[in-house]
């Protein structure tokens, strides 16, 4: 069942066999608690990747690792082969908790993300818009955060994190804090912001129907100390819809992750 | 009961009339604004920066923080003797204990506002590329200003009491002078009085300050 990331590049055509990221061997600890070990993977231009895991594997200590929060004890992380050394607006970050500047409105914590860009104060206004109609926030630009739903902020911080176009989107459990029916919602959303902008997308996940539904490969961690189980590459056709499902070939990936999650380490 | 305990309230309200009349109310009430403003200002335009070193840095939180912590457990009052042979029995004494009395604590509770600042949010600055001091005024700063003002407005209560404390002991005018001068007399009357003013104009400073941090905080407020 488990694919090495190697194998999964073959499968890939030549123009993107060239890895985006690539993270060898990456391992971390904090005191005696190893969170990750040996962690490799490879990320290819315009991939959606999702890493599912337990709680408390390490997903999170590996998304900070790739957006240059926090340094690794050993291993490289490297963006167009170039070492990541701390964090860069080439990495964009959509964080788990709530992360709107409650003192800005909606389009002013969007704005926020483009202050030292050389655009002009109307520049700066119609991007924050554009992109805040972008995630179906249009009507809402004056809006503080307090007065916005947990899915309405969410998707506030999903324009920010666009707004000034990383190439790469690095997401810790972005919809973890909201309803099934506003999850479907956002995945959609997600699903459809990534296809029009194209970018390199890594989204960690407990939801395993969620990483399905948006990715093109799933990885699956181990529990700690965390390292690449599994990497599986999703066979479904986009545009996914949520009927899927209940197709066959998801049960049948659905029920090997699951299994894998839960699997005790070898 | 004797009216030298505790007088009526017509004779509170006639005391009150006589010294606003004779002007000496608004003499003793200018002079102690006077002093809490100038000897405020003083503490918080030093804690404020003091404080959000503290709050921002580990290696002056570790050498600065256990002396602050020290010095606000000594007792102001006991110094007031000292403070006189130091600064006299002007308006730089009022000053001094007033400062005592507010800049500890502020620096204490400014550092611990700062503090609070979300781990998210500087990580949030990080991924933005933005550099330490851009984090620290346009995050960490914005994002406690209100504690930081709350801070101010609890202090600014507490340096009411201290400048009453500083004007009993030695003074030739003020609210608390004129509460020594009624004690000397026996005018209980004049001393209810002054003790009564004194509590609106502490409750209304921070009515006022509460209202000016809503105006400012506006955000704040939840509407859930
Ligand atoms: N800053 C830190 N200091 C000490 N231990 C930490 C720190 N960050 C993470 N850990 C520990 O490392 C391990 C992995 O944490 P991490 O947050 O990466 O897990 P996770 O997979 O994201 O979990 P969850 O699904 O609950 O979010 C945990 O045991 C955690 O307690
Ligand atoms: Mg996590």
């Amino acid at each position: 069942m488990s694919v090495d990331s190697r194998e999964a590049s073959v499968v890939r055509t030549a123009e993107t066999a060239v890895p985006k990221v690539s993270i060898r061997d990456l391992s971390k600890s904090f005191g005696d608690v190893h969170a990750l070990e040996g962690v490799s993977l490879d990320l290819f231009a315009n991939e959606f990747v999702s890493v599912v895991g337990t709680s408390g594997c390490g997903k999170s200590t590996l998304l900070s690792i790739i957006a240059g929060l926090t340094e690794q004890d050993a291993g490289s992380v490297t963006v167009d082969g170039v070492p990541v050394t701390g964090p860069g607006r080439d990495r964009g970050v959509v964080f788990q908790g709530f992360t709107l500047l409650p003192w800005l409105t909606a389009q002013q914590n969007v704005q926020f993300a483009l202050q030292d860009e050389p655009l002009s104060r109307a520049e700066r206004a119609s991007t924050a818009q554009q992109f805040l109609a972008l995630v179906g926030l249009a009507g809402f630009e004056n809006a503080f955060p307090r007065e916005l739903s947990g899915g309405m902020q969410q998707r506030v911080a999903i324009a920010r994190s666009l707004s000034y176009k990383p190439q790469i989107l690095l997401m810790d459990e972005p919809f973890g804090a909201l309803d099934a029916l506003t999850r479907r919602e956002m995945q959609t959303l997600l699903t459809r912001v990534w296809e029009q902008h194209k970018l390199t997308v890594l989204m960690i996940t407990h939801d395993i129907e969620e990483a399905i539904i948006t990715s093109d490969r799933v990885l699956v961690m181990s529990r700690r100390p965390g390292r690449i189980r599994a990497d599986l590459t999703v066979p479904l056709a986009r545009p996914r819809l949520a009927a899927m499902s209940a197709e066959p070939q998801f049960r049948a990936l659905y029920s090997s992750i699951l299994e894998l999650v839960h699997e005790p380490a070898a | 009961m004797s009216p030298l305990f505790l007088p009526s309230p017509v004779a509170v309200g006639e005391r009150f009339v006589t010294q606003l009349q004779n002007g000496e109310l608004l003499t003793d009430a200018s002079a102690s604004v006077y002093r809490i403003a100038a000897g405020f200002l003083l503490a918080t335009v030093m804690a404020v920066p003091i404080g959000i070193l503290i709050g921002t840095s580990t290696r002056i939180e570790a050498a600065l923080e256990p002396l602050i912590d020290f010095v606000r457990y000594m007792p102001v009052v006991a110094f007031v003797p000292l403070t006189i042979l130091w600064a006299g029995i002007d308006d730089g004494q009022k000053f001094l204990i007033i400062w005592m009395g507010t800049f500890f604590q502020q620096v204490l509770l400014i550092a611990d506002a700062v503090r609070q600042t979300p781990r998210s949010l500087i990580d949030l600055g990080e991924t933005l590329g933005l550099g330490n001091g851009q984090i620290l005024t346009r995050i960490v700063l914005r994002s406690s200003a209100p504690r930081i003002w709350d801070a101010l407005r609890i202090t600014l209560g507490w340096a009411w009491t201290w400048l009453v404390v500083a004007e009993l002991v030695a003074a030739s005018s003020g609210l608390g002078y004129r509460i020594t001068l009624g004690q000397r007399y026996f005018q209980t009357d004049t001393i209810i009085t002054y003790v009564l003013i004194l509590g609106v104009l502490g409750l209304v400073t921070d009515q006022f300050m509460r209202a000016w941090g809503r105006r400012m905080f506006r955000y704040e407020r939840t509407s859930r």
